[in-house]
This record gives C-alpha cells, sequence and structure tokens, in this order.
C-alpha cells in the first residue's frame, strides 16, 4: 500500500522535473545550512563549556560568606524589625578556617578532588623589569588532581614544587616577556613587604595570553609564610567526576559549610544565558532557511494537485480512499524532504569540513583556534528531523485538499 | 442471475441558490449478464445516474442497493471499498494515468487491493490486456496509444478486480466507427460472455440497439 503509494507520488514528481528539482533545491541547501550552522554553534558552544569546566574548577570555596554574618540580636528574633547604627564588623583574619577538616569532609563525598590553595598578589621583578602577577600557593601533587595545568606544561613540572620549595612555575608568555628561561631566578615582592627569590623550575602554555603572562604557582607553605598567614588558605577547588552535579553540590557543600561555595553554572551565568541567547538566533534564521524551502514544497505539490485534479478523480472511482490520496500528496512530501535530507546532508557534511580548516586568531588567545564543530549524530538527527517535519508540514496542506476533491464534480466538468 | 445494482426511487438533487435536480425518481435493477443501454438528450442526467449507480456520489432520497445490501449506511471508506473490489468504471476520454503505461494503469486496482502478489499482478494485468488485443502495446505510455486502444487499457484497468458491475460513461464516443464496434463488442462480451452487469450510457442506436434493455431519459427522469 505505502509502496503504491510513494510510487504514484515519484512519478507525479518525476513528472514535473524542473520544479521538483528546484524545491529539493530548496531542502538541500536548508537542511546543510542548517546543519553545518547548527554543528558550528553546538560544537563552539560546547568548546567554550568544555573549557570552562575543565579548565576551571567545577567548584570553588572561597574564604567570603553568601549574606553578611547576623548581628546576635538579628539572630535572636529573626522576624524583628532591627535596625543598629554605627556597627564597625570585628577585623577578622581572612580565610578559610579549619580548612583541613573542611577537606576531610570533602573528600568523603565520592568522585570529588579537592585542593587548598593561597592566591594572592604578588610583584615579579627581573633584571629592572616589574610586573604584577597573581601568586599561587598549591600543593602540587593534589593541585594536579584538579587543575589541567599539568597538560600545559612546556618546561619542567609541577611536581617538583614540593621537592624544591623555592621553586617557581610560571607562564610561558611571562617569561617572554620578562626575557625570563627555565633556571633564572625571579624576586618576587608580596603584599606585606616580604621579598623572596624563587627559582624558575617549570612554564607551561595554556594559550590563554592573561593567563600565561600573569600567573605564577609556588608551593602553599611558602605563600602563607609570605602572606603572613600561616596555616590560611583562601580557596578549595574542587573537581567533580559529573560537572553537571557542581550546581547542587555546591549547594550542599554551602550548607554543610557556610563559606561561599560557587559552582562553575553560577560563576558563568552570563555566559550561559549569552549562549543561549545566541542559540535562539541561530535557529531562527537557520529555521527561516527552511521554511523558504517549505514553501517551495508546498508551492509543487499545490501545483501537482491542482493539475492532478482528473487523475484524483479517476482514482476515486478506482477505489482508493480520501486518505490514500492524502497519504500520496504527503508521500511527495516525504520524497522530497527525505532526497532533500540525503544530499542536503552530504552538502553539509561538505561545508562542516571546510569549516573546520577555517583558522583564526581569538582576542585574548595566543594559539592559533579552529572552529570546533559538534558532529554528533544528534546534529544530523536535528536537522534530518527538522527538515523533514518541515516536509511534512508543507505537504499536509495541499494533501488536505487533494483528500476533499470530490470525483463527482470533477467528473462533471471533465465529462 | 443475481441482481447486481438497484435502484429505488432515487433522486439527486443539487443544493445552492439555484437548486438543480440532476436525477428524480429513479428505479432501476440490472442483474448479473445483462446489459442495459441508457441514452437520452445531452444534460439529461445520465452519468449522475450512473455516479449514483457507482457509489461515487449520494442520493438526496432514495436507496441504493449493490450485490443486494443497502449502501445507505456507507461510508467514505465503505463506498471506496465497494467500488474497488464490485465496480469498474469506464470513462468517455479513457482517463488513463499518464505516468504509468498500460499495463502499470490496469494493475493500479489490484496494487490497491492487495490480494495477489506483484508476479501475479502483472500476469493478470497481461492476460487481460492480451484478451483485448492489446499484448503489444502493454508498456507504452497512454500518450502512445490511439484512442481505440486507449479505452480497451481503460475497460481492462476496470476488469482488473474482477467487478460485478461496469460502468461505462459513453465508451465509444471518442472513437471511430471501427474501434468503436470493436469497443461495442467488448463491453457486450462483458455482460454476455463473463456474467458482469453492465450499464452503458450511448448515444450511438446501433449500440443501444444490441443491449438487452434501453433506458431513456429525459430531465432526470427515466422514460417508461
Ligand atoms: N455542478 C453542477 N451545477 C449545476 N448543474 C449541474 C452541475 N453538474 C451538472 N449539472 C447539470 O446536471 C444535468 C445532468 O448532467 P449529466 O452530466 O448527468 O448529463 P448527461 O446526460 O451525462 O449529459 P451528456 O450526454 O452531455 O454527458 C445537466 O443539465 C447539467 O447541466
Ligand atoms: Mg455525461
Amino acid at each position: 500500500m505505502i509502496r503504491l503509494l510513494v510510487d504514484v507520488a515519484a512519478r507525479h514528481l518525476l513528472a514535473r522535473r524542473r520544479q521538483s528539482i528546484v524545491s529539493l533545491l530548496g531542502v538541500v541547501l536548508g537542511v546543510s545550512f542548517f546543519l553545518s550552522i547548527s554543528a558550528m554553534m553546538r560544537g563552539s558552544e560546547q568548546d567554550i563549556i568544555h573549557r570552562l569546566v575543565d579548565n576551571a574548577p567545577h567548584i570553588t570555596i572561597e574564604d567570603d560568606y553568601r549574606n553578611p554574618t547576623l548581628q546576635p540580636v538579628s539572630q535572636l528574633f529573626p522576624d524583628a524589625a532591627v535596625q543598629l547604627r554605627h556597627v564597625v564588623p570585628q577585623t577578622e583574619t581572612r580565610g578559610i578556617r579549619g580548612y583541613a577538616q573542611i577537606l576531610d569532609f570533602l573528600r568523603r563525598t565520592p568522585g570529588l578532588r579537592a585542593s587548598a590553595v593561597l592566591s594572592g598578589q604578588a610583584l615579579a621583578s627581573f633584571a629592572g623589569k616589574d610586573r604584577a602577577i597573581g601568586l599561587y600557593g598549591i600543593v602540587a601533587s593534589e593541585y594536579a588532581q584538579v587543575s589541567t595545568i599539568r597538560r600545559y606544561m612546556v618546561r619542567g613540572s609541577l611536581d617538583e614544587l614540593e621537592a624544591n620549595p623555592n621553586g617557581i612555575v610560571i607562564g610561558d608568555e611571562l617569561a617572554r616577556r620578562m626575557s625570563l628561561s627555565m633556571g633564572d631566578n625571579l624576586r618576587i615582592a608580596s603584599t606585606t613587604g616580604q621579598v623572596r627569590t624563587f627559582k624558575i623550575i617549570g612554564l607551561f602554555h595554556t594559550g590563554r595570553s592573561d593567563f600565561d603572562a600573569g600567573q605564577a604557582f609556588v608551593a602553599l607553605k611558602r605563600v602563607q609564610s609570605m602572606l603572613d598567614r600561616p596555616n590560611r588558605i583562601n580557596t578549595i577547588v574542587i573537581k567533580l567526576a559529573d560537572p553537571n552535579a557542581a550546581r547542587t553540590e555546591a549547594a550542599r557543600i554551602e550548607q554543610r559549610v557556610r563559606y561561599k561555595t560557587v559552582s562553575w553554572q553560577e560563576r558563568s551565568e552570563d555566559l550561559m544565558s549569552a549562549l543561549a541567547i545566541r542559540s535562539v538566533i541561530m535557529y531562527a534564521v537557520v529555521g527561516a532557511v527552511l521554511v523558504v524551502a517549505a514553501f517551495g514544497i508546498y508551492n509543487v505539490i499545490s501545483t501537482v494537485v491542482l493539475e492532478k485534479q482528473r487523475d484524483i478523480a479517476i482514482l476515486r472511482a478506482m477505489g482508493f480512499q480520501a486518505r490514500d490520496i492524502e497519504g500520496m500528496f504527503l508521500a511527495q512530501g516525504a520524497l522530497i524532504g527525505a532526497v532533500g535530507n540525503v544530499f542536503g546532508i552530504g552538502l553539509g557534511c561538505g561545508l562542516m569540513a571546510g569549516l573546520m580548516r577555517i583558522h583564526f586568531r581569538v582576542p585574548g588567545s595566543t594559539d592559533v583556534n579552529y572552529l570546533a564543530i559538534d558532529w554528533s549524530l544528534f546534529q544530523f538527527v536535528l536537522a534530518g528531523g527538522v527538515a523533514m517535519l518541515a516536509a511534512m508540514i508543507a505537504a499536509y496542506l495541499p494533501a488536505r485538499r487533494a483528500a476533499k476533491v470530490e470525483p463527482v464534480d470533477v467528473l462533471r466538468g471533465g465529462t | 442471475m443475481a441482481e447486481a445494482i438497484r435502484l429505488e426511487h432515487v433522486t439527486r438533487r443539487l443544493e445552492g441558490e439555484v437548486p438543480v435536480t440532476l436525477v428524480s425518481d429513479a428505479s432501476l435493477r440490472i442483474d448479473g449478464g445483462e446489459c442495459v443501454a441508457i441514452t437520452g438528450p445531452s444534460g439529461s442526467g445520465k452519468s449522475s445516474l450512473l455516479y449514483l449507480m457507482g457509489l461515487l456520489d449520494l442520493p438526496s432520497e432514495g436507496r441504493v442497493w449493490l450485490g443486494g445490501a443497502d449502501t445507505a449506511g456507507y461510508g467514505e471508506v465503505e463506498r471506496s471499498e465497494a467500488r474497488l473490489r464490485t465496480i469498474g468504471f469506464v470513462f468517455q476520454s479513457h482517463f488513463l494515468l499518464p505516468e504509468f503505461s498500460a499495463c502499470e494503469n490496469v494493475m493500479l486496482p489490484m496494487r490497491r487491493l492487495g490480494a495477489y502478489d506483484d508476479a501475479t499482478i502483472r500476469e493478470r494485468a497481461r492476460v487481460l490486456l492480451g484478451g483485448l488485443g492489446l499484448e503489444d502495446q502493454r508498456d507504452k505510455g497512454p500518450r502512445q496509444l490511439s484512442g481505440g486502444q486507449s479505452q480497451r487499457v481503460a475497460i481492462a484497468r476496470a476488469l482488473a478486480n474482477d467487478p460485478m458491475l461496469v460502468l461505462a460513461d459513453e465508451p465509444t464516443g471518442n472513437l471511430d466507427s471501427v474501434a468503436s464496434r470493436n469497443v461495442q463488442r467488448t463491453v457486450l462480451a462483458l455482460a454476455h460472455e463473463q456474467g458482469r452487469a453492465v450499464a452503458v450510457v450511448t448515444h450511438d442506436p446501433d449500440f443501444a440497439a444490441q443491449a438487452d434493455r434501453r433506458v431513456r431519459i429525459v430531465d432526470g427522469r427515466i422514460q417508461p
């Protein structure tokens, strides 16, 4: 049955070859644009998120509270309207207190890796040049578990920080700008005024120039003593086995440790919503291409329905049901959609392969970047499915009209 | 022979600004093996009567019995089904589907019925076309056939599902006298040799004379 309807549909289309090809081209272009643009957008989105999730902590615990600590009187009367004037908060040593216990608590969660960091600003001086840098005090073996920095080491290694407390690992961009190389001694002045000399034992290159030019890793103990904060840290960096669980996990941790705990989603909320808006715009644009293609299909099938009134009447007289006639014209839409998909996906793959070869430099990056293309099956299913849906909707209206053709009306006019 | 079709006081009106009565109070019965010629002036309602017999159109009043069954309760699907299995239509201007060859046109109703496999369908189409002297025209497209050949292909297509009732609307209207004779003989044989009930609309008095009965319509009424 279906074969018969498809057969009739195919012959109707083949009889109108030029028109069918034009509408087919519409679908081919629509599918290939949809596919390549969608794959590019999704690819870059995934790339951005990937970098975000991969190269940054999933969760950070900061030495800060989300809400200011309540005064005792407010804690006593939570529902009362309390106003206190001229309150000067107690000066406290910044940092996360009792971080060893917190780390113990955190590490009880399976799949969770955590590392304590003490970071601060410092001034690096070498050969008369000064640069402000961010100093990262880490325990190298722990930190390597929560960071991808090891992957970006170009010289030396991070682990040597454990053996060599006077060692420092810096970015290659900083090294280039300050004419430093491996083994050189770098003077670092902390905000507390202490000055120490560190020996460069490793260089990294992440491709993000701000990071490569402004970040330095040193042993945690050294930073603690330089910043006069023994046994203190100010950040706990966390990686999860499942990055998507970060939001709920962060809430759970904050509940327990009270310190402000930020998931990567929260940190990148602006970016995420920008990405979502970008997706909406992109799908609207490529959707418009498919709408145009759908008009082409609507056009050719409407023409066939008009031209084939007599044939419809004859088929009905032969014993075809109204539903069969409808199916016949829906099959035309499906045929154009399916054939258009085959060529459209072929062309789309070509476009995607072409896009992958385009390279460019983005500001803030020192490396050549390629467009990230999402080659996942989902993209193909999405493009094919949307095109097929558009084709079927475009075919549906004329098909309904064909099904409503009263054979006697046509025969009376014709005979 | 068994009753194939029976109309009981059938009236068909078109409602509208100017109501038109196409057929009024028609009663008619055709049995298997019988060929009835329907004659009358142009516009008298002959085709309209045929569409009512073929369940393509619905009566405004009266009843249509097909093979002894009342069709009043039939829906669109049942009427299509009845046309497919028990009725064969032949029209004046043969109406072959232009995208299909002669043989494929004959195969269409059988494919829709789905009672036979592809090979059987093709073989049956060949036999039908062969029986009408068209074995050499099988694979030609409708545009490559002469009027008489096309009409015989249309007859073969009407016979594809072995219908009990054949309805032919001026099947010889567009043919020269030789081709016309040929088709006439074929149509008569459907009743007399194959035992089908045949209703044939014709303006040709010779053709009408060969039928078993003649029904004359004027202004939508069957003349006594
Ligand atoms: N849609 C319509 N609206 C109004 N009148 C119609 C319509 N269709 C047909 N008629 C009228 O109905 C009458 C019967 O038409 P029908 O086709 O049955 O006649 P006929 O006997 O087959 O004529 P012919 O010999 O020319 O084929 C005609 O007078 C025609 O003008
Ligand atoms: Mg007529």
